[in-house]
């Protein structure tokens, strides 16, 4: 576990060094205008506005993140062969993989954190007060934290047993997939036949349904976000991640390194 | 029989290449050999030869088609014996953004070595390869030589038994190679056992008790640099200076002059009459040494041979 | 080589178990989210001519995310049995805005909005202004004109202005026969159940989307049981005619040889007389519901 710890403060290490932080000037610079334009709309909404806004660009900037540098963890090790000189040492390779994966996602916590503070302090500058509910916007961050953590074992179990571009490409398309997993459990079925659509249905839960991390409807008007459902989407979150890091921790077991 | 450093049993690899993969390239065949505890062993061959892949396959970087080896006794498959090994990888590269002392740092805590013992051994150790004055610029201003020196201090950092080094001359200018080569002896005396790849024959020569030849996937030899040409000497050879006039000598018209300096070869039996000759024309003599044929030509030939035969093999289409 | 399948078998269990609990997990989440469902994100942008500046040169694009968007939600809210549909219009309005073409919008959003719950959101007046606009951007499109009578016809139970939409939508070279004959029709005699089965048989012909197929075909089920009773009644009145008295079950008429089985209605449950003696759903059969929850 000491080795897992290691790599992890190399990576996160890594990721300030890499400049990755500097995606939270552009954020900071988002909110700021964006409260200021707010300012003219009509009242009523712009805390709403301010609140998606914000958890979107949150989750967005998050989700290239998870991605790009997620598949940059493995095959740039490869391609550099850093990893030559790592692997000689007494470390197993899932540690290493290990490492990796915490190392970015507390990268992406620490880039979460600091842009839900500029949300806030947007929020503040446009309602000059925070009420209670507004604690429901951390959960909705958090949730976004489990989110992108997902993405980054995804991108990782992608990018070990295929070319950087490809695992970009997939996991992008996994991502899309997972957002609308849900709809295929509820679609129209007129013209399917039930083979087919319980199949259907199957594939809907195997994917990884990324909506479930997402309360930003509700968060944004106010609403309060129930403790069963953080608690479950947690659970959803760890087991899927541990499912696959297991996944490509098999993988890269057994990779020959070029 | 003690317990050989490194063994190898028919150790092979093989890699899918071609349309669909299909077809497969033999990079390593059937490697049997031994490194024994203490020696400095030289493994030979040109590029392309299966050194590096043999090197991998024992650092488990890939993973062998068949055959097994074994380090100290230890199965390869056991990471944890990585503790007592340390590697060189060929062209080593690390991490752009970090310094010296914090790559050496970041590599020692894989040991288990306490902080300040990581501290020491770090210091000491960048002190040792010449890097103290760079230890706080970061890797990607190094230039390759720097980086090298980089790999071989987390290679013998924490003073492993075995260490096995990729091609540890490259990249390195003439004082660079001296002071590797200073290192491996200093290893040797302290009773470690080194592996290391080069197709620079002079260094092999220089530093190995015994070499391996890996020629075209399949060990061609191994034995002592002298076992592997023979031991009887050309000759001798006798470098002079002469100016001024030429004067008659049978002896003159062999040599191959660069200036006013004669190179020439004769048979160790005729050397005193050389010698005299050249006295009573008023040469200076400047050296005399015995001609070896040395490990380059034997080279030469096996991988000229090995060459043939792959051609024969493509033409005949067997 | 031994360390390797026994690591490869605490793999294997993490991934099935994981994917076990994941799927379990899945249909507790999707219960809590339902419970807090509430508008969607997109939906911030209400402004139908706001949504249509951002979408620079991409307004088709947008306007067939919105219908998307506007298909799945009644699918979902379909699903669950929650018939609220707030946001139905506001997701067309949007959608039919960015993208005056897109028939399929109208068409869809007439039937659903005009219907009433369950089955839709029970706003014919809705539904009329969607139409007026589809009609505005496609003149040519005699199908907004069907649609439109059938809106009127059906839930806002104004047969004038049903005839005179399908008048309207008849002088199109195009349009179906049928629609002249429907106009006058309604004019003259307002509603009747085989006007009824006729309109929603043309609709489920011509309906292009699976869903308005499937609504077509559910008020159908409905109306065929009205014009099997009034059949059976009119079979009755024979029977009284014939034999002097009124048939008091299916199996006399049967037996007297005006029918050659006892007729069922769709789900197969026997139609039954009550005691008026007049053609009825059989009490067990879950018709019977649904004709109640139309009535309402």
């Amino acid at each position: 576990m000491k080795n897992v710890l290691t790599v992890a403060t190399n990576t996160f290490r890594e990721a300030v060094r890499d400049r990755v932080l500097y995606n939270l000037v552009f954020f900071a610079l988002l909110m700021m205008g964006a409260a200021i334009l707010v300012g003219q709309i009509s009242i009523g909404i712009e805390s709403s506005v301010i609140v998606s806004l914000g958890l979107t660009a949150i989750s967005v900037i998050g989700i290239f993140i998870a991605i790009f540098i997620g598949v940059g963890l493995v095959s740039k090790e490869m391609d550099k062969r850093t990893l030559y000189a790592l692997l000689a040492k007494p470390v197993q390779r899932w540690e290493f993989l290990l490492g990796k994966f915490f190392g970015l996602v507390m990268t992406l916590t620490v880039n979460t954190a600091a842009m839900a503070v500029g949300l806030f302090v947007a929020l503040w500058t446009v309602k000059h007060s925070l009420t209670g509910s507004d604690v429901y916007i951390l959960v909705a961050v958090y949730l976004i934290v489990l989110k992108l953590a997902l993405l980054v074992g995804l991108a990782l179990l992608f990018s070990c047993f295929t070319t950087p571009f490809l695992a970009i490409l997939f996991s992008a398309g996994i991502y899309v997939a997972g957002v609308f997993a849900q709809n295929l459990r509820t679609m129209q079925a007129v013209d399917i036949n039930p083979a087919t659509l319980r199949m259907l249905k199957g594939v809907s839960y195997v994917l990884p349904n990324f909506e479930n991390f997402n309360v930003m409807g509700t968060v944004a008007h106010g609403g309060v976000v129930p403790g069963a459902l953080v608690w479950h989407a947690t659970l959803y979150g760890v087991i899927y991640s541990a499912v696959v890091l297991a996944g490509a921790a098999a993988i890269f077991s057994r990779r020959n390194l070029k | 029989m003690s317990t050989p450093a490194i063994e190898t049993e028919n150790l092979s690899k093989e890699y899918p290449f071609g349309f669909l993969n299909l077809k497969t390239k033999k990079s390593l065949e059937n490697l049997t050999m031994r490194v024994e505890t203490g020696e400095v062993f030289g493994f030979l061959g040109p590029n392309g030869a299966g050194k590096s892949t043999t090197i991998k396959l024992l650092m488990r970087l890939i993973f062998p088609t068949s055959g097994t080896a074994r380090i100290q006794g230890k199965s390869i498959d056991d990471v944890r014996m990585h503790q007592n090994i340390g590697y060189l990888p060929e062209q080593p590269y690390f991490y752009d953004y970090l310094t010296a002392t914090e790559v050496l740092d970041y590599f020692a805590r894989f040991h288990n070595l306490s902080a300040g013992d990581r501290r020491e051994r770090v210091a000491k150790m960048l002190q040792k390869v010449g890097l103290e004055t760079a230890k706080k610029i970061q890797l990607r201003k190094y230039s390759k030589g720097m980086l090298q020196r980089v790999g071989l201090a987390q290679a013998i950092l924490h003073d492993p038994e075995v260490v096995v080094l990729d091609e540890p001359m490259s990249g390195l200018d003439p004082l660079g190679r001296r002071e590797v080569r200073d290192i491996i002896l200093e290893l040797k005396h302290a009773g470690k056992t080194v592996l290391f790849s080069t197709h620079i024959l002079t260094d092999a020569e220089m530093l190995c008790d015994r070499v391996g030849v890996i020629v075209g996937g399949k060990l061609r030899g191994v034995g002592t640099p002298g076992e592997m040409v023979g031991i009887q000497t050309q000759g001798m050879e006798i470098l002079f200076e002469l100016h001024g006039e030429l004067q008659k000598a049978p002896l003159l018209a062999r040599a191959a002059r660069t200036g006013e300096r004669y190179r020439v070869q004769i048979p160790e039996s005729e050397l005193y009459g050389a010698i005299d000759e050249l006295k009573a024309a008023g040469a200076r003599i400047l050296s005399v040494s015995q001609v070896k044929p040395n490990l380059e030509e034997f080279f030469m030939n096996l991988v000229e041979a090995d060459r043939a035969q792959a051609n024969a093999i493509d033409v005949s289409g067997k | 080589m031994r360390k390797d399948w026994r690591a490869g078998l605490g793999v294997a269990a993490i991934v099935v178990l994981g994917l076990t609990a994941v799927w379990r997990l899945q249909e507790r989440i999707d219960a809590e989210r339902h419970e807090i469902y509430e508008e969607r994100d997109e939906m911030q942008l209400r402004s139908p001519r706001l949504v249509k500046a951002l979408s620079l040169e991409y307004a088709p694009l947008m306007g067939a995310i919105y219908w998307t968007r506007a298909v799945q939600y009644y699918g979902e809210k379909h699903h669950v049995g929650d018939m609220k549909l707030e946001l139905l219009w506001p997701l067309l309005d949007v959608a039919t805005t960015l993208d005056p073409k897109l028939i399929v919008a109208y068409r869809f959003g007439s039937t659903f909005l005009s219907d009433a719950p369950p089955r839709g959101a029970g706003r014919p007046d809705l539904g009329v202004k969607l139409l007026e606009r589809g009609l505005k951007s496609n003149p040519d499109e005699w199908h907004l004109y069907q649609d439109l009578g059938n809106v009127y016809y059906f839930d806002a139970k104004n047969y004038p202005k049903a005839a005179a939409a399908f008048e309207e939508g008849s002088k199109n070279p195009n349009a179906l026969i049928w629609m002249k004959v429907m106009a006058a029709k309604i004019a003259a005699e307002g509603e009747t159940p085989e006007t009824s089965y006729t309109l929603w048989m043309q609709v489920l012909q011509t309906a292009t989307d699976p869903a308005i197929k499937k609504n077509a075909e559910s008020h159908l089920r409905l109306l065929k049981t009205d014009l099997d009773c009034r059949e059976l009644d009119r079979l009755a009145d024979e029977y009284e005619k014939k034999l002097g008295k009124r048939p008091t079950k299916m199996s006399d008429l049967v037996q007297a040889g005006f029918l050659r089985g006892v007729p069922a209605d769709a789900e197969g449950y026997p139609y039954v007389f009550g005691e008026d003696g007049k053609a009825e759903l059989n009490l067990n059969s879950p018709m019977l519901e649904e004709k109640l929850m139309e009535k309402k």
